[in-house]
């Protein structure tokens, strides 16, 4: 034993003496994750979320988050001896007085355009492949919640410089809490501290931006991870995998290499956009004040569905009692939101009140294999992104010569035709999917080599696939159809009544599959007149 | 004077006097002549270009706004809009229309500077209107403020044209056009004579001063450099949100499947 491996063995056992470690690590450093390259877009999230507490606490340093009044005597002289918020005025400093101020902003927006964007590419892979089932469902949920925190702590991000775009995101923002019936204005008046703008929101949503919602985040990441490390991670069919075990590589050191490596990697990608890439540049925008707006105001991405849902929204308003309820501000900005988050949070629980099933999965679906879901999914994707395409329809007029009526008239009417239009085709194309699964495993692989029969005949030679290939293929579970007779045995009616009757034609839906070969079939095949 | 008043009956007094008299009356009549001469001159000048530009018109504007600009079914009349508006619609190429589309495109014109201050000369004697200003005449670089003008552009312009004057979407196709590539007159004739949808900005809305400082503003906005890397077109989130999803991501996962790709 060398004097170094003596050393090294000597702090490891005065650490374990003191805090059992070992033990623990021993388990734990060995346990075992699967592969596959969509479990790491979580993780794109995670390190995202790194970069922004790292890029964010510089950003502290210098940033004064104070409507009070100042006259700008920076650098940017096309802004010389102009009035602004000291907020305005102090992220002016970061980018253009504090060394590599204006790379860390940068980095730190675009770390959040991509925090955002790997939270809903996880969120549809966990979706697609059936991860949210029993026993995941309350990761879901935190998952879901981080999404929409997600949400609101970016807008907060967006609105803290106090530049023209994040004041009249501001101004929205309020315009849609004005938008509550009754209790709208005093909820407005309470936020702001008074009337719009006042001079105390942009401290207050700083300490929620900077305190309650990263440490909220910290909370929900560490149960969602600590989730993860107790129900072990799912992972996709295939020979040898079984709902009680996990293939793939340990922790330490595969794992611990690839996370790592790949933190780097995302650190690098968000740098190198921040280096190379402007945005949010808020020099050009200028101070906000209440009189002035800039064409193409938009949000940031993830919430540009919601602009696009407010800009398509006609005209409702209805005067009651002293009232004015604004329908359209609170169906788009309020209602229609809540529906669809309330309806992702609870979609796990819906389809196994549909499905009947309470079993725990820990093999993920293949997308095709639930034709039904994979459609639901892509049918409120296309919602969202038509949604989304309204919301940048100044943008979209402007680069492609189109009229804004155009588009906002085909959004309306997409909204309502388009989502079902891709619910029926996904699930057609699903089900064809698992046709030519089923043809794969009971006819074999198209040779492409072409066989004379001595009649002249004819035919293309069909290689089996792999005993393995097959497997993958054909081990999934199909639902049956729930099956709610109206009255029992002894004619009594059945008590669900409607509730049974809607269950029992979704679950008819869910069970509209192709049928996976049987092992007598393939067996048959095998003895083989192929 | 005694002695010249000695010679008061001299046989040559009278004669003398008299073409002391004619000079000075003819010197005075030939020096007062010598103006309105010059002016007349111009007068003929003028209407030169005003005949020149009648003649420009009929060919080329007068099937759509009629032969003396009374207007017609398809184009507004001319009667009365000024030189500064002729100047600014011919000069950027926007008049005479390519097609009959929602609005008239910026395009290379189609007139030269001699025939545009023809036309702009015709349009302009049919009746008074804001006069058009050539770019010398414009002291923005002397008398303009950058910070001034960014802040009247943002109460002022912003709201069509965007932060950055890289023009905006109006209803029904129409749109405010990028300013990016416009010159100090046509921005100040625009602010005048407010052309297709825009507002007229008179001068008492906004002074010859403030236009001015406008001007200015935009200049330095044409020249901008690009301080935080690639501008993505200065529109705002949209293009931001576009590069995210498409190189942002692209990169990631593409990282991400070459990671957990098996090592062969």
């Amino acid at each position: 034993m060398s004097v170094k491996d003596r050393a090294v063995g000597g702090l490891a056992n005065y650490v374990d003496e003191r805090t059992g470690a070992a033990k623990w690590l021993k388990k734990n450093l060995t346990k075992v994750f699967p592969d596959h390259w969509s479990f790491m877009l979580g993780e794109i999230a995670l390190y995202s979320f790194i970069i922004l507490l790292l890029t964010g606490t510089f950003l502290t340093f210098w940033f004064d988050p104070s409507q009070r009044e100042v006259i700008y005597n920076g650098n940017y002289a096309p802004l010389s001896q102009v009035h602004m918020s000291a907020a305005y005025a102090s992220t002016l400093r970061i980018s253009f007085e504090i060394r590599g101020g204006l790379l860390m902003r940068q980095i730190h927006h675009w770390a959040a355009l991509i925090f955002m964007a790997a939270i809903v590419v996880h969120l549809l892979r966990v979706f697609f492949t059936g991860a949210f089932r029993k026993p995941r469902e309350f990761n879901w949920l935190i998952g879901v919640g981080l999404l929409t925190l997600g949400i609101v702590e970016g807008f907060l991000g967006y609105s803290l410089p106090d530049d023209l775009l994040s004041g009249t995101g501001i101004r929205i923002a309020e315009a849609i809490l004005q938008a509550i019936p009754v209790v709208g204005s005093y909820l407005a008046f309470f936020a702001f501290g008074g009337p719009f703008p006042g001079t105390a929101f942009i401290p207050r949503i700083y300490t929620v931006h900077v305190l309650l919602l990263p440490g909220i985040f910290l909370g929900l990441i560490t149960i969602h991870l600590m989730l993860v490390w107790y129900q072990k991670h799912t992972q996709y069919p295939g020979p040898g995998r079984t709902e009680k075990n996990v293939v793939g590589y340990p922790l330490m050191p595969v794992y611990m290499a690839k996370a790592g490596g790949f933190f780097f990697i995302v650190f690098g990608v968000t740098a190198f956009l921040g280096a190379v890439a402007s945005i949010n540049p808020i020099w050009l925008y200028g101070p906000y004040t209440p009189g002035q707006i800039s064409a193409g105001s938009q949000p940031d991405w993830y919430m540009g569905w919601l602009d696009g849902l407010v800009r398509m929204s006609p005209p409702l308003e209805t005067h009651a009692f002293g009232h004015t309820i604004s329908w359209n501000i609170m169906i788009p900005g309020l209602i229609l939101p809540g529906i669809l988050f309330t309806g992702m949070a609870l979609y796990p629980f819906i389809e196994s009140w549909i499905t009947g099933d309470k079993r725990e999965h820990h093999l993920l679906d293949r997308p095709r294999n639930a034709p039904n879901r994979t459609a639901l999914g892509v049918m409120s994707l296309t919602f969202m992104i038509i949604a989304l395409i309204n919301g940048g329809n100044d943008i979209i007029a402007t680069h492609f010569h189109l009229t804004i009526n155009q588009i906002m008239w085909f959004t309306r009417f997409g909204l309502f035709i388009l989502p079902p239009i891709a619910f029926v085709i996904t699930k057609r194309l699903c089900l064809s999917l698992q046709r030519a699964d089923r043809e794969l495993v009971l006819h074999g692989r198209e040779t492409g080599r072409l066989l004379m029969m001595p009649s002249g005949e004819f035919v293309e030679v069909h290689e089996p696939i792999s005993p393995e290939k097959a497997w993958t293929l054909t081990q999934h579970l199909q639902p049956a159809a729930l099956t709610v007779a109206p009255e029992d045995a002894n004619g009594v009616r059945n008590p669900s009544g409607i509730k049974g009757k809607i269950r029992a034609r979704l679950s008819q839906a869910h069970a509209e599959q192709i049928p996976v070969p049987t092992e007598s079939e393939q067996k048959e095949l095998e003895g083989g007149h192929h | 004077m005694k002695h010249l008043s000695r010679y008061r009956r001299h046989r040559f007094a009278a004669p003398a006097l008299i073409l002391a008299a004619l000079f000075t009356l003819g010197t005075t009549f030939s020096l007062a002549s010598a103006l309105p001469n010059k002016a007349h001159a111009e007068a003929t000048s003028q209407s030169t270009l005003v005949a020149e530009g009648k003649q420009i018109f009929a060919r080329g504007c007068s099937s759509c706004h009629g032969l003396n600009a009374e207007g017609g079914s398809i184009a507004p009349s001319l009667i009365g809009v000024g030189s500064a508006s002729v100047d600014f619609q011919v000069g950027t190429g926007r008049m005479p229309m390519a097609d009959m589309s929602q609005q008239a495109m910026r395009k290379k014109p189609v007139y030269n500077e001699q025939e545009t201050a023809a036309l702009a000369a015709y349009v302009a004697s049919l009746a008074p209107g804001p006069a058009s200003v050539t770019n010398e005449s414009l002291t923005w670089e002397r008398d303009g403020s950058v910070a001034d003008g960014g802040q009247l552009f943002r109460t002022n312009c912003a709201m069509c044209h965007n932060f950055a004057a890289q023009g905006g979407a109006l209803t029904l196709g129409k749109y405010a056009p990028s300013l990016m590539g416009s010159e100090p007159k046509q921005i100040y004739e625009a602010m005048i004579t407010g052309p297709q949808s825009m507002p007229v900005f008179s001068d008492k809305t906004i002074t010859p001063a403030e236009k001015l400082s406008i001007i200015k503003w935009i200049k330095a906005a044409q020249s901008e450099p690009s301080l935080g890397g690639a501008s993505l077109g200065r529109v705002g989130p949209v293009t931001e949100g576009l590069l995210v999803w498409t190189l942002g991501l692209g990169l990631l996962v593409g990282v991400a499947v070459w990671l957990a790709s098996k090592a062969r």
